[in-house]
């Protein structure tokens, strides 16, 4: 193991760079200028660090791996504590890659308090790692939440015209699920007396009751962020209204924190509440895909259709987690990374053409594939990665979530696959309307194609979302042992617990 | 060898690959020459392996490229699989691919998206082929669903055309139906077997057939529920009866596609697909008579609309369909190699007649209208036999017993064995198939005469601008049409001894389930001489009919109408499938989704949940406010209230 801390490195380098565009001076454009560059170097240096996490990474062992432990509040047994194991690693790469990214895609598009918008992004990735790092309960809740502060500014500040109700609406949808967790992680705290996550895990032992009011709780807070229906209507708002940028990073990262707080928290932690609340998330688990489906096909705002579609889409990760095995959860982790990359890119896509034309309306367009055949190439690919077009990434998740819902029951299968045939229609139905027929809108007549700059914000995510659908592998392999080890963990508590009831 | 197999499927990719992202740069000219290229030496291998394996010794291999998807017990890897039935399937791949490359260089000649379209066919190609050289089921729905991609490409290739769009939405909608199916039956299969690979199945398919599998709250036989949840898969990629609504309208693609995916090749993996998995199969009697009726009902179904169509492309659509039906309800009673030889020589004249009719389409400028042609012999001498000799192959037309097999055209061997197949199976629904395929052969060749009749035949019905300007197509798009009549005149008679005669085993080996093929084919060379004799003379009085209604009596059509108007609305309306869909799937689909974000999203989860709560909170915070009001007695007021709150609770909780 490397003797420097390579995980803080990489949460904290943002926070560096935040500072330099706080201290630069000068004309307007040239702060303009110099904030977009520092922010843009900051991040890619720290995405080729935390390349070195996947680099070093031993994907043969279970456990956290680049752990670091400070005291923090020794008083009261919280400590700074990160590490990370086969089911974090790639949520790490995923936002540092994604950051760098957004930058890019707001090069032009931001004009106004770029230096302010800058730092919002850098701070928002500072707390984005730091939240799927953190192995404390008390680091994870101030990461999870603090995420919430940057996305607010950025929705409420550079969003469209409904912004700040949106922004509310997505503070207070959150808000009002974390303070539930909070409650619950300061019970944890007074059953084991620390807040260090292995600790802790190792530890508790709760009744049946109290772990299904813990994780009700804890189920309240990653609900919404997932979102899982019916708390999810404060997604198409935010997404309609924030920057393309802010709705790559929401989709992107901000709704796997749900999908990741289930796997790392609620699972281990609360084993039987977990068997005993399965058939509920699934049932909410089908409503959305179905649902939310339904809805994607009568939609009139691009943002929106692609917005419900995550909806869906995640509604596949909330199944997976829960059918509890090795399948299901490794098909739920890869569902949640390929739609980081697909859903990213499609709203990337939205930002490409209303950068030009300033209006999210699918009536507003049609016929691009005459002006702008780069662009009909890049979001047919992406339509169909989203649609789970096998060889692109979208195939593996869903097939393997599938496959392990198949394994549990054969309903909840039944009903999620229905998905196949909705998420062609509004999929294909989208693109139809934005890049087929004529190109007969005078507005449209001299929209120019891709510039080298939006090229090169595609060409990595479609070359892995290609490598994520052939060799799924690379990304399966070192997540494999820690999966493995959650189910195992969890089957054993179950029988453990089932023993203990047999004892009179 | 190995070798050889990688260039036949990735060769094509490359081509794609090349066409499709540097052609901009290099133009059209290049991108027909690589793609053609890439697919002549691509056909010319396949001949190399199909000699190879279908007479060599040995008869499977299997190329190992990577693992592709490894999670816990599953464990899927991207393998090329070559037996007889994969070779078979190469050959029809690649030699139809190839001559549809060449022929659309004539035929897309003045498309602005040569390239593109070039392009489109390759990477079609690449998919066929990976479906057919699949090694496990995953692998085959990788394939299945890209050639489902590459024909939605071509499909609306015309992109401008908003009905080539919508038909291009439908195959691939319509198509997810049936994959739908064909997922939730690998799952089934993997849960049953633990694995997804051909040769695992095959090996535990006995141990299958005992178990039972809970399904949807049913206690179901595991089998049974499993090949009939993999042929929904089939009856959607090869459009049968219930899911064929979107074959019709994919003809609204070029024509070179039509005759390449929906003609030839990718209509047929559901076909392939059942034989493939053929030792499943043959152990799920209930599911084999599923396939059997399906099959037959769609034979039957689709000549009755073929009957009426005007549209030239829609008639060979049509009959697609139908034969398509046939070759189900073969693979039903057992009959796979019959199917599989069926799908050959189907291939070969299917294809002729759709590049066929595109050399007609194409001599007319563009014109598909049946009504407004006539007398096209004239122009398009050639054009005109080579047709002549699909119809006749398409019908079954030959001369029994000569040469001990008879002398005929493809089709008068393929469709004869599959029909005495259904006869020999001696079951309920192989009597049903038998008489609904007899009829269909009827059926079959009076409207492919039609088609002759009305096209070829006897004065022109067009504007004559377009009659001047009318010519024989040129050879590039002839040479093609030369090689599949070849194939369509003679596969039949090659190979009859090879695919369900004598040295069937030696040919086939174990790539089909051998047992049942072995027995339908006793019991198929065996049944009375009647059997043997009535196919052909029904498609004789099929094209007699057909000659009396469209040449000598021309009256006779529209009296036949007036007649039975009922009838042919029903069949002119293609028994109204399309309006029945319409009204039961997609309104309600679209109706229900405004329901539910206006009413469910908008009224019921915002209405009561954010939007009410800030709303209350809004009103409490207004009350709230009315007592800061500045007044002291209104302080006064509410501190009153409060200590005779707490009074109250101090007395009430000591009691």
């Amino acid at each position: 193991m490397s003797s420097w801390p390579i995980l803080s490195l990489v949460t904290f380098l943002p926070l560096v760079g935040a500072l330099f565009c706080l201290i630069v001076n000068g004309p307007k454009e040239a702060v303009d200028r110099n904030c977009r560059s520092v922010a843009l170097v900051t991040t890619l240096a720290t995405f080729l660090i935390s390349l070195l996490l996947w680099i070093r990474f031993d994907p043969t062992k279970a456990g956290f791996q680049f752990e670091e432990k400070v005291a923090w509040v020794p008083a009261l047994n919280i400590g700074y504590h990160v590490g990370i194991d086969g089911i974090s690693l790639f949520f790490v790469l995923l936002s540092t890659l994604l950051t760098p990214i957004c930058i890019l895609a707001s090069w032009e598009s931001i004009k106004v308090r770029v230096r302010e918008y800058m730092i919002a992004f850098l701070v928002l990735e500072t707390f984005m790692v730091g939240m799927f790092c953190a192995l404390d309960l008390a680091l994870f809740y101030i990461f999870f939440e603090g995420v919430l502060i940057p996305m607010f500014l950025i929705i409420g500040v550079w969003g469209g015209k409904r912004r700040v109700y949106a922004a509310f609406k997505f503070f207070l949808y959150t808000l009002l699920g974390s303070v539930l967790m909070l409650l619950a992680i300061i019970a944890v705290y007074g059953q084991v007396g620390t807040t260090d996550l292995p600790t802790v895990m190792e530890k508790l032992d709760l009744p049946f009751t109290w772990q299904c009011w813990l994780w009700l709780a804890f189920f309240a807070s990653f609900a919404v962020k997932v979102p899982m229906w019916p708390v999810h209507t404060w997604l198409p708002d935010a997404h309609v209204e924030a920057p393309t940028a802010g709705s790559v990073i929401l989709a992107g990262v901000l709704l796997k924190m749900g999908g990741y707080g289930f796997l790392r928290f609620s699972i281990p932690l609360f084993p039987e509440a977990t068997q005993y609340f399965a058939p509920m998330v699934f049932a909410l688990s089908i409503v959305a895909v179905i649902y939310t489906s339904l809805v994607a096909l009568v939609q009139e705002d691009m943002k929106k259709l692609i917005a419900y579609s995550s909806v869906a889409h995640m509604g596949f990760v909330t199944i997976g987690a829960f059918v509890m095995n090795m399948q299901g959860v490794q098909g739920s982790i890869f569902q949640m990374l390929s739609h980081g990359i697909v859903s990213a890119a499609l709203f990337l896509c939205v930002g490409v053409v209303y950068d030009r034309m300033h209006t999210r309306e699918i009536a507003a367009y049609g016929g691009l594939v005459h002006r702008m055949p780069r662009y009909a190439f890049t979001f047919l690919f992406f339509t169909l990665a989203s649609v789970g077009l096998p060889g692109l990434s979208g195939f593996v998740g869903e097939f393997l979530v599938l496959l392990g819902a198949f394994k549990a029951n054969t309903w909840v299968a039944f009903l999620a696959s229905t998905s196949l045939i909705l998420g062609a229609a509004y999929a294909l139905w989208l693109y139809r309307k934005i890049v087929f027929g004529e190109l007969t809108k005078d507005s449209l007549k001299g929209i120019l194609d891709m510039n080298g700059r939006e090229i090169a914000i595609f060409l990595p995510l479609v070359l892995l979302t290609i490598w994520m659908g052939v060799y799924p592998n690379s990304f399966l392999d070192p997540m494999a042992p820690a999966v493995d080890k959650l189910i195992g963990d969890y089957q054993a508590a179950l029988k453990l617990a089932r023993t203990a009831a047999l004892v009179p | 060898m190995d070798l050889a197999i990688k260039l036949i499927v990735f060769l094509p990719l490359l081509a794609a690959a090349i066409a499709g992202l540097f052609c901009r740069v290099i133009g059209a000219r290049p991108a027909q020459v690589v793609t053609s290229a890439a697919l002549l030496i691509a056909a010319a291998l396949s001949v190399f392996v199909f000699v190879k394996i279908g007479f060599g010794t040995e008869k499977l291999i299997v190329v190992k490229l990577f693992s592709w998807i490894d999670s816990g017990t599953l464990d899927i890897a991207w393998a090329l699989r070559v037996d007889t039935l994969t070779a078979v399937m190469l050959i029809v791949v690649t030699g139809v691919s190839s001559m549809v490359h060449i022929y659309s260089i004539g035929y897309m000649e003045d498309d602005p998206g040569i390239p593109r379209f070039m392009s489109y066919l390759s990477l079609f190609t690449f998919f066929m082929l990976m479906l057919v050289t699949a090694d496990n089921l995953v692998q085959l729905f990788f394939g299945w669903e890209g050639v489902g991609l590459a024909s939605y490409l071509l499909i609306g290739f015309w992109y401008d055309k908003p009905s080539a769009n919508a038909a291009a939405m439908k195959a691939f909608i319509v198509n997810r139906v049936g994959d739908f199916g064909f997922a939730l039956g690998i799952f089934a299969v993997w849960m049953l077997s633990g694995s997804v690979g051909f040769e695992e199945i095959f090996g535990k398919a006995p141990q299958m057939a005992q178990m039972r599998i809970e399904f949807l709250g049913m206690d179901l036989p595991a089998l049974e529920t499993a090949c009939l949840l993999l042929f929904v898969g089939a009856m959607g990629k090869s459009a049968q009866l219930g899911l064929h609504t979107w074959l019709p309208d994919a003809m609204e693609g070029p024509t070179p596609v039509s005759a390449l995916i929906h003609a030839a090749t990718m209509v047929t993996a559901g076909v392939f697909m059942v034989c493939r998995l053929s030792p499943l199969f043959e152990l799920a009697p209930t599911a084999s008579m599923v396939v059997t009726l399906i099959g037959a009902a769609t034979a039957f179904f689709a000549a009755t609309v073929g009957l009426t169509q005007f549209d030239i492309k829609r008639v060979v659509a049509y009959s697609t369909c139908s034969q398509l039906g046939y070759m189900f309800f073969a693979c039903g009673v057992g009959g796979y190699s019959g199917a599989m030889f069926h799908l050959t020589t189907h291939a070969f004249f299917k294809a002729l007649l759709f590049l066929g009719s595109g050399s007609v389409i194409h001599c007319l400028h563009h014109e598909q209208d049946m009504r407004k042609m006539g007398g096209v012999r004239e122009k398009a001498p050639q054009t005109f036999i080579l047709m002549w000799v699909g119809t006749l192959a398409l019908s079954g037309i030959g001369i029994p017993f000569l040469l001990g097999n008879g002398l005929g055209f493809a089709g008068f061997y393929s469709k004869d064995i599959m029909l005495e197949s259904a006869y020999g199976a001696h079951t309920t629904v192989g009597l049903i198939a038998f008489w609904l395929g007899i009829i269909a052969a009827f059926m079959t060749a009076f409207y492919s005469t039609r088609l002759m009749f009305m096209t070829f035949y006897g004065k022109y019905r067009g504007d004559h601008h377009t009659w001047d300007h009318a010519h024989e197509s040129p050879l590039v798009m002839m040479i093609p049409l030369y090689v599949l009549g070849i194939g369509a005149a003679f596969s039949g008679l090659v190979g009859y001894d090879w695919f369900v005669g004598h040295d069937w085993r030696a040919f086939w080996g174990n790539s089909l389930a051998v047992k049942a093929t072995e027995e339908v084919l006793h019991h198929a060379h065996e049944v009375p001489l009647w059997v043997k004799l009535l196919p052909l003379a029904f498609a004789v009085a099929g094209i007699a009919l057909s000659y009396y209604y469209y040449v000598l009596r021309t009256d006779m059509p529209e009296r036949t109408v007036k007649r039975f108007p009922g009838l042919h609305a029903l069949f002119y309306n293609k028994w109204y499938f399309d309006e029945l869909y319409d009204a039961v799937f997609v309104k309600p689909s679209l109706a229900i989704g405004r329901f539910l974000w206006k009413k469910g999203d908008g009224a019921v989860i915002d209405g009561l949940g954010p939007d009410n709560v800030a709303a209350r909170a809004q009103d409490m915070a207004g009350m709230l406010m009315r007592f800061q009001s500045g007044y002291l007695y209104h302080y006064a007021f509410v501190m009153l209230v409060g200590v005779a709150g707490l009074v109250t609770y101090f007395i009430l909780s000591a009691r």
